[in-house]
């Protein structure tokens, strides 16, 4: 992912991104591309809305405020927006993050675990910020060691071991590899977390406000 | 610079004057332990001190306050306090991905660098004003004209743009926010072995030696003799001579030192 976001040059052999070359073309697939890291790269001391305008005007855009106030609303971030992020909880601040990332409206976006570190409930509105932007047709490209996130949010699915490519395809051909399922008649009791998120609720407003609020 | 390239400098340099003016602690705390130090000296030791400035070893600077003796070397000590959280401010951008992030955009390297040491002038000098109004209020007057006050501001712009481009490479390098800001304290007590407390021909022997061949004496003798409004001599070549040659190098290592961490 370094590699691809150019900040690493590859070792050996070549990669693409939107057909440029990642070490000949480096801006121009810097142009095309956001990168957003584990941990969120947010200005605390900035509020939400300055950084997206900051972003805003790093990107030369004609009007960074509007954009601004585009991505807080699209992000469920408008009431937030003008408070310091050092107040924010783990999930806004990732979608603040991802946010930032968008200002540019790059067509493919990095993702690198974002939901790495946060409660179910933050993961939950990444998952929702996710699906937003995918089907608004930006490719992204995410990794995660929670092969469940996998499931749920991808079309394509590459499985990683040791460095190297395992397997590629869609979950419907991954699932393929196997023998045919088997029909098993299991008695299930509800997940933790779905106890967890019975009692709390999942609405990620209202779970912002569950973080802030410490109740 | 290209417009492009000024126009992320301006707003590269805006966000981090955000930092400083919603954290003034690091104005205040930058001209604290300058203005203790000028209490300490002009009402402590100041009498004891006094005697032996204006002896025979002060030459012409019989007869003046100490406090107008000891402004400069106060003011090289603000500037030292200064960069510390310089120093800080870089490597606080480094560890929380900020610069990775700016770095996979396309903008160029440069403003990055030169926000950070934009916003350490401003914050510096903002202390030195406070400093100066200290001064004056316990006493402090200078001689010097226009052209005299330019030319002590110049100095004292150098003076802080060499020391931000060290804090920038202590930034860059630590491993640690206390590695990052430790630096400093060898530059805040650099101006203790100089002629910026006592006269240099009170030291004895290697102290004297040391004193007298390092930066801080050529420059607080000309900022001295500035603010007082005699003729500065060949000392002000000395000391210019110094800050580019520690401004040229101080800069490029930290323009290799920033490709080499960030690419």
């Amino acid at each position: 992912m370094r590699i691809l976001s150019t900040l690493l040059p590859p070792d050996a052999g070549t990669a693409t991104v939107c057909d440029l070359d990642v070490v000949t073309r480096a801006a121009d697939v810097r142009g095309s591309i956001s990168l957003t890291g584990q941990f969120a790269a947010v200005d605390e001391v900035l509020t939400g809305r300055e950084n997206l305008v900051l972003m805003g005007q790093l990107w030369h855009l004609p009007d960074p405020r509007e954009r601004a106030r585009e991505l807080l609303e699209q992000f469920s971030l408008v009431e937030a927006g003008g408070r310091r992020v050092a107040t924010y909880s783990g999930g806004m601040r990732r979608r603040l993050d991802i946010a930032m990332s968008l200002t540019g409206r790059p067509p493919v976006v990095f993702l690198d675990e974002p939901t790495t570190g946060l409660d179910p409930q933050g993961r939950l509105e990444v998952w929702d910020a996710v699906r937003t932007l995918a089907a608004a047709g930006t490719t992204v490209l995410l990794t995660t060691q929670y092969l469940e996130e996998a499931e749920h949010l991808a079309d394509r699915i590459a499985i990683l071991h040791h460095g190297r490519v395992l397997v590629e395809g869609t979950l419907a051909e991954l699932r393929a590899l196997l023998p045919p399922t088997t029909v098993e008649y299991v008695e299930t009791q509800p997940t933790l977390e779905e106890i967890f998120l019975a009692l709390v609720g999942d609405d990620p407003a209202d779970a912002d406000e569950h973080v802030e609020d410490g109740r | 610079m290209s417009t492009h390239a000024l126009h992320e400098t301006a707003a590269l340099t805006r966000r981090s004057l955000r930092h400083v003016l919603r954290s003034p602690d690091t104005i205040v705390t930058t001209a604290v332990m300058p203005i203790a130090f000028l209490l300490l000296f002009v009402y402590v030791f100041g009498g004891a001190i006094e005697a032996g400035v204006e002896g025979p070893a002060a030459g012409s600077s019989g007869g003046e306050a100490y406090v107008d003796y000891l402004l400069p070397g106060i003011l090289l000590i603000t500037i030292a306090t200064g960069v510390a959280y310089t120093a800080y401010r870089v490597f606080m951008d480094l560890q929380g991905g900020m610069v990775e992030r700016l770095r996979s955009m396309p903008i160029s390297r440069a403003p990055v660098l030169w926000a950070h040491v934009l916003t350490s002038l401003a914050a510096i000098l903002t202390s030195l004003a406070v400093v100066v109004g200290v001064a004056v209020l316990m006493g402090f007057r200078s001689e010097a004209d226009l052209l005299g006050c330019l030319a002590v501001t110049g100095i004292l712009v150098l003076v802080a743009l060499v020391l931000t481009w060290l804090a920038v490479i202590a930034g860059l390098s630590a491993r640690s926010l206390d590695g990052a800001i430790a630096f400093s304290y060898p530059l805040i007590f650099l101006p203790f072995l100089s002629s910026a407390f006592v006269p240099t021909a009170t030291m004895p022997g290697p102290g004297r030696w040391f004193a007298e061949h390092q930066p801080v004496t050529s420059v607080v003798d000309s900022l001295r003799a500035l603010l007082a409004g005699e003729p500065v001599g060949g000392e002000i070549w000395v000391a210019l001579a110094w800050c580019v040659g520690a401004l040229v190098l101080a800069y490029t290592v930290a323009v290799v030192l920033f490709r080499r961490r960030v690419g």
